[in-house]
């Protein structure tokens, strides 16, 4: 059996499993993640920075690392608490298992937590702060680091993931600049797939640098946290948004949504996972998307204004896209580009990606 | 958007008797399917001619007829029932098959083809329209070519590439194939497999043996939403049929990069599809390389989506036919958490495990090994929170005596070539410490399962009495899944105490719900399975509750008819306000479908699992009556536990089950048996045997594994049997029991409520006794027995019942000897038999349901069920058998049971009625031409009035010589056996030249000669006969049926013509 580790809550709980990856002691909030699969794309998304992350599936590590899955070149995880991390490795190609990829990017673990009675608590309470620690640490001091933890609501994780200079991927005749708050990987490669070319600007880049790059659209990535915290970034969003086409994705969604003076809210848990039914309202069509968002715009905060309702969420109604009356601009809150998680709207990069070239 | 208007009426096609490949699993998604239906407010008609299931029903569709399912009399009742659509996606492949036989007949103008239209079936069933189709959408699948010549093999692998495989088209048993790996392999196999087709052609296909086996299921609606409810990956590689293979859900060891290519591949075939409802995808998948190739679509509900709905909650069949109907995925509820949508995907957070479950202890000396063509006759599903956990409970669930793995001896090429016991020959390997890698290679099973072995061979041996002690250690082997049995056993203890240590340290299952989304919403259906994590969500209310247990997986000998009575047993309660809590853990079933019951738990059916979920949910009683053998060996140790079984005292189990004490019972009710004894040497059953005189029934008392019993002719036969016999149970004694040669055997299915009795159904076996009950064919009511002997009958069940204190269902098998008009009485079962449903059907009477009103206290008056029915038709029951897909087993009958299932057939006599029953049941007898007759001497006195018979119906007659010389005064043709010469009658039988066979063996071994006939008749589909009596009846039936078309009458009119 391997070392204790220790998962204290906010709320005084302290649950006993043992550890793997880094030995340390982390903060975050905890959020669970009903994915089957795609650890790695998860763990190495900016866009759970400052979270640690629960799978509800009980077995992780399965198939092993490769770093062809990487949505980021690290960990972004503050910690990992999963039912089970798979020792062994079997899966043809891959070299690393969980633990090694944990311990290379000094992210710690924890395993044999009942992660479902954990999630009923998450489901029942809300999303709680945590502190996971793989060294040793006493009870209180660890229930008083989760407490001490600063919400969610009030860290600037943006700046923590975003690129900090400028750049390009592809060339094309086209190209489309992504205002980086946590891009992954495949959002860029979708786009490249397409024949448009990627400019990827820092989350505050200034209107102006923009425009003067000379691009043909813009992209708002995903992020973390709360996008009230990204003032700067709604500021000169807004100033682009009549010129050229726009896209926004998740974290996207909400900054653009924000220069039409819509009002955002933490969610109870947020959406995590690949299962999660979008419903068009004008096809009826429904779609199956990954999803990994804690926030969600109130969707009356923008009634009267040009941004239309165009697709929900099917379990709890929340928005899942907009568009503009007029403009070439929409926004969904889910993640088109997978990884982990379902394919099934990928399209929607084809169809920017000719809008721009048509643009 | 609403229902298609157009459709008012729509005919359901179920999917006919259980088999092999076609089991219970389509009696739960067509009963889903009538419910669903009738729920958007549709008139509904139901065929099926399997009576023991719920879907036959009267109360599960507006009509129901349980009529051969063929094109022709599913046509006349389309016509019949002003049928608007036809549902053929529940129905298997029978389902799949009615639809295109109609298509092709041009019997489906102004009628709709709902789910899957007849170009789609075409599209997936015929070979060259599939690689059409797969090609247009540019979807890549194993190529193949039929070939004639070792030039043409030669050529096709040009295109194809090595390895290859070869399978000769048309074989006796399937025989002949193989792997060519270089050309010359190719030349020496092709040239073989050409040699052993009997039409010259073999099927050289690109191998992707080894490969993994990955499934999808995949639902669509007329919006072009499409999900995945479920995937899967099979633990055995491609060359073993997925029936065969043991299955985890979801998929384990794909990233999800290889599991979002192929859910974009399912999506893309079932929309190009254009299938409304369910899909079933399968592919095998190189795991070196990630490439994957469609090996199969199934655009049905299938075996797998059962257990996809199962492992995960959505009940596909159910949604399948609302989005049949028109209905969109968005518009339709999620059952189980009641808020969400049926448009979403569920997310499962525990492991499924399925283990199928072979026949082969029914058929000793066949092969075991397992392969392409499917051999098991049901599946197990358990669910865990760890694969370890998972796949032991699997194991514990097959009820086959392990609590877990255990060492079995293996040879080298079981590694390579598994049998059905190939899970517990790796766990052997890695105990004898062969390493994962090597047995990966060899077997080509994924590393990570193996790996999971490894961890519990590594746990188990650090398993000891001190080890145990510990806390922390024993909960790790709780959650691992092991029982205390295994622990106990391996800590040389008693398992009482380990169950001590678990209570010092009140280590108890706790109970996690299955709620289709990973605990991200509320559940609003309790679907339960025991785990050893720390949170319970078992919610304990102060209702009246009653625990019913199930009869887990479809076998030989315990049917679908068992899980019918458990349904039954669970409705009755429902509607007397009383909480069900019903467990099980047959993943194929209605009962484990959660709207059955009030509380469902999907677990082993062991004792400790049983107590586990006794002890949280504290039911007010146990019913043990309906789960077959396994709930009826679980009453004594529940009994002793302390917990109170519901209906018949569990003493009287003992009463009847001790063969000495049963004979005590008979003889103070004047019961007259057959002579037995009982023998612990060879010495004590010769001595039995010549007391009671040849021939006799010789059985072990005590059964394990099912080791068979068998009729002895002679000393030296019964000498043979003890030696295997005495091996299997040396503690036990032999029972030696009087054969009663051309006696007539008869069933009897009674109620009582400990002052009444009620005869439900007096079946007479058509085939003599000697044939196991449950292989026989029966007719209700008995044709052959004169009245004052079916008043002894009537006399004996009343007085055995009542002295037995039967609260609840009986079965009482009686053999009579029409010489001697006497009446004996063979065995006496305190529970439901396989036959309740079938008398259920005849007589109109839920016999399970008023059963479970007894044993909660009411009367048989209450239900005015004074007086026997006497029904004003006849009904048959004929059995079905898994010869066809056990290519080496011989298709005779006799005291151990082999069939898989039965049909029904209902008519205004036993002859049409009987025809019905064979052509349900696979047999079309012929109404005329060549009619080949072979049997064993004692037979042949008793020909001659057959032959004239068959003569005076119009057959030519072919006999073989000793046959022939018994036959007088009819023409007959004399056809050499294969031993002398030719012509013969293989020739004959290759040819075409014979339409139907009797052939009865020659004794215990069946000759060579015999076997071969009976063999041909199963692969070529003749109709076969392999008893005098089964001979006379089908006679009977082609008589009743020529110049006389079959007239289709649903079971509605039948019943009410009562």
């Amino acid at each position: 059996m391997g070392n204790e580790a220790k998962l204290a809550l906010e709320d005084g709980t302290v649950l006993k499993g043992e550890a793997f990856g880094y030995e340390t002691v982390t903060v975050g909030e905890l959020a669970f993640s009903t994915g089957m699969s795609g650890y790695t794309e998860a763990l190495t998304d900016p866009s759970f920075k400052g979270q640690i992350l629960m799978s509800t599936y009980p077995l992780e590590g399965n198939y092993g690392i490769s770093e062809d899955w990487y949505q980021s070149d690290k960990v972004q995880v503050e910690g990992f608490v999963v039912r089970e991390a798979c020792k062994k490795l079997s899966n043809f190609g891959t070299k690393k298992t969980l633990d090694d990829f944990l311990r290379e990017f000094k992210v710690p673990g924890i395993e044999d937590i009942d992660t479902r009675d954990l999630t009923l608590k998450i489901r029942e309470k809300g999303s709680l702060k945590a502190a996971l620690a793989t060294e040793e640490i006493d009870d209180d001091e660890l229930v008083a680091r989760a407490q001490e933890h600063k919400s969610i609501v009030d860290l600037d994780l943006v700046p923590l993931v975003s690129t900090p200079e400028v750049k390009t991927f592809g060339d094309f005749d086209k190209t489309v600049a992504i205002l980086d708050c946590g891009v992954k990987k495949n959002i860029i490669s979708c786009f490249l797939e397409n024949g448009v070319g990627v400019a990827l600007f820092p989350y505050n880049t200034d209107y102006q640098t923009i425009l003067d790059y000379g691009v043909n659209g813009l992209m708002v990535s995903p992020g973390p946290g709360n996008p009230e915290r990204l003032t700067e970034t709604i500021e000169n969003v807004g100033k682009l948004i009549t010129k050229f086409p726009v896209f926004g994705i998740c974290m996207g969604q909400h900054v653009i949504a924000k220069t039409f003076g819509a009002t955002t809210y933490k969610m109870k848990f947020g959406h995590r996972g690949a299962n999660q039914p979008v419903k068009d309202l004008q096809t009826g069509k429904v779609f199956i998307t990954s999803q990994n968002h804690g926030f969600a715009i109130d969707p009356d905060s923008l009634k009267g204004t040009d941004l239309e309702l165009t697709q929900i969420n099917l379990n709890d109604g929340t928005p899942e896209g907009f568009m503009h009356k007029e403009l070439p601009l929409r926004t969904i809150q889910y993640h088109p580009e997978s990884g982990p998680g379902p394919n099934d709207t990928r399209d929607l990069f084809e169809e920017f990606g000719k809008i721009i070239k048509e643009y | 958007m609403p229902v298609d208007e157009d459709i008012k009426k729509v005919l359901i096609i179920g999917s006919g008797p259980i088999q092999i490949g076609q089991a219970a699993e389509f009696d739960y998604s067509g009963s889903q399917a009538c419910k669903s239906l009738r729920e958007e407010g549709l008139e509904t008609v139901l065929v099926n001619s399997n009576p023991a299931t719920i879907q036959t029903d009267m109360d599960m569709a507006d009509t129901v007829y349980t009529e051969p399912l063929t094109a022709e009399l599913v046509a006349q009742i389309i016509e019949k029932e002003n049928i608007d659509a036809i549902l053929p996606t529940m129905g298997g492949q029978t389902g799949l098959n009615i639809a295109t036989e109609l298509g092709k007949l041009g019997l489906l103008e102004g009628i709709k083809v709902i789910g899957s239209d007849v170009q789609t079936i075409a599209d997936v069933e015929d070979r060259d329209l599939f690689a059409n189709f797969m090609d247009r959408l540019n979807e890549p699948i194993p190529k193949c070519h039929a070939v004639e010549s070792v030039e043409e093999a030669l050529e096709a692998v040009e295109e194809i590439g090595y390895p290859v495989i070869v399978r000769p088209a048309f074989t006796l048993g399937g025989t002949g194939g193989g792997i060519a790996h270089n050309k010359q392999e190719l030349i020496d196999v092709t040239t073989h497999g050409l040699d052993m087709s009997y039409i010259n052609q073999v099927l050289i296909d690109e191998s992707v043996l080894g490969w993994k086996e990955i499934e999808f299921e995949v639902m669509r609606d007329k919006n072009d939403t499409c999900i995945i409810v479920c995937n899967m990956e099979n633990v055995d590689p491609m060359g073993i049929h997925t029936g065969d293979s043991i299955v985890v859900a979801p998929i384990q060891n794909l990233n999800d990069e290889v599991c979002q290519r192929l859910r974009d591949a399912s999506i893309k075939i079932i929309r190009n599809l254009g299938i409304n409802g369910g899909c079933n995808i399968q592919f095998a998948l190189n795991p070196e390389t990630n490439e994957y190739k469609i090996i199969e679509v199934n655009p049905r509900v299938s075996r797998s989506s059962a257990l996809a709905s199962k492992a995960t909650g959505y009940p596909i069949a159910k949604i399948s036919s609302k989005v049949a109907l028109g209905l969109t995925l968005d518009e339709i509820r999620n059952d189980i958490t009641k808020e969400t949508p049926a448009s979403f995907e569920p997310s499962i957070d525990y492991i499924v495990v399925k283990i199928p479950r072979w026949p082969f202890d029914k058929f000793k000396g066949i092969d075991r090994k397992i392969g392409v063509q499917m051999k098991a006759t049901g599946e197990v599903m358990a669910i865990g929170r760890t694969y370890e956990e998972a796949i032991q409970k699997a194991i514990r669930s097959l009820d086959i005596g392990l609590h877990g793995f255990e060492y079995l001896e293996y040879t080298e090429d079981n590694l390579a070539n598994p049998t059905d016991e190939r899970l517990f020959h790796m766990y052997s390997a890695i105990k004898d410490g062969r390493s994962v890698e090597e047995l990966a290679e060899l077997s080509k099973m994924d590393a990570f399962f193996l790996y999971k072995i490894e961890n519990i061979v590594e746990f188990e041996n650090q398993v000891t009495k001190e080890a145990l002690e510990d806390e922390k250690f024993l909960l790790k082997a709780k959650k691992l899944g092991f029982s205390n049995f295994t622990l106990a056993k391996l800590a040389g203890i008693e398992e009482k105490d380990v169950k001590a240590l678990l209570d010092k340290f009140d280590i108890k299952p706790s109970y996690k719900m299955v709620d289709t989304c990973a605990a991200e919403f509320e559940a609003k259906t309790p679907y339960y399975y025991s785990s050893y994590d720390s949170g319970n969500e078992f919610i304990k209310n102060d209702n009246k509750k009653i625990l019913i247990i199930g009869a887990g997986p479809i076998r030989i000998g315990q049917g679908i008819e068992f899980d019918y009575c458990c349904v039954h047993s669970s409705l009755a309660l429902k509607d007397q306000g009383i909480e069900t809590i019903l467990v099980n853990n047959n993943p194929e079933t209605v009962s484990t479908d959660y709207d059955i019951s009030d509380e469902l738990f999907f677990e082993p059916l062991t004792f400790e699992d049983i107590m586990g979920i006794i002890e949280q949910v504290e039911p007010e009683g146990v019913i043990v009556q309906f789960g077959g053998q396994t709930s009826i060996n679980l009453s004594v140790p529940l009994a002793e536990a302390g917990v109170k079984i519901l209906g018949t005292p569990y003493e009287s189990i003992d009463r009847v089950e001790d063969r000495e004490r049963f004979t005590e019972v008979l003889n103070d009710l004047h019961i007259n048996q057959a002579p037995y004894g009982l023998a612990n040497s060879f010495d004590e059953a010769r001595e039995a045997a010549e007391r009671i005189g040849f021939p006799v029934l010789v059985r072990p008392s005590y059964v394990i594994g099912g080791r068979a019993m068998e009729i002895v002719y002679c000393v030296e036969e019964l000498e043979e049997y003890m030696k295997e016999a005495v091996k299997v149970s040396p503690e036990h004694p032999i029972l030696v029991d009087k054969f009663l040669e051309d006696a007539v055997e008869l069933d009897v299915d009674l109620l009582c409520d400990g002052e009444d009795v009620f005869i439900a159904g007096i079946m007479e076996h058509i085939e003599e006794a000697g044939v196991h009950s449950g292989d026989s064919a029966c007719v209700i009511p008995p044709q052959t027995i004169p009245e004052h002997l079916l008043q002894v009958i009537r006399e004996n069940t009343r007085k055995l019942a009542l002295e037995l204190d039967v609260i609840g269902l009986m079965n009482i098998q009686y053999a009579v000897k029409l010489d001697e008009e006497r009446v004996y009485i063979i065995e006496a079962n305190p529970r439901a038999s396989r036959t309740v449903p079938f008398v259920s059907k005849a007589i109109g009477v839920p016999l399970a349901k008023v059963a479970t009103s007894l044993m909660m206290g009411a009367k048989l008056k209450d239900f005015n069920l004074t007086k026997e029915i006497k029904i004003n038709h006849v009904a048959v029951k004929e059995s079905v058998f898994p010869f066809l897909k056990l290519t080496e087993s011989d298709s005779i009958l006799g005291p151990e049971m082999k069939s898989t299932g039965e049909s029904i057939g209902i008519d205004e006599n036993f002859g049409l009625a009987f025809y019905k029953s064979q052509l349900s049941a696979g047999m079309d007898l012929p109404k005329e031409g060549n009619l080949l007759i072979s049997v064993r001497e004692q037979d042949q006195k008793k020909i001659q009035p057959i032959a004239e018979k068959a003569h005076a119906l119009g057959f030519n007659i072919y006999a073989t010589k000793g046959t022939a010389n018994s036959i007088f005064d009819v023409p007959i043709t004399r056809i050499k056996k294969v031993s002398q010469g030719t012509p013969n009658i293989k020739e004959a039988i290759l040819d075409g030249k014979i339409d139907m066979i009797i052939n009865t063996p020659h004794g215990e071994q069946a000759s060579k000669d015999g076997y071969t006939i009976r063999r041909l008749a199963v692969e070529l589909g003749i109709p076969y006969v392999t008893t005098l009596a089964g001979a006379r009846a089908a006679l009977n039936a082609i008589e009743a049926v020529k110049g006389n078309d079959l007239k289709v009458k649903s079971l509605n009119d039948h019943i009410a013509n009562i």
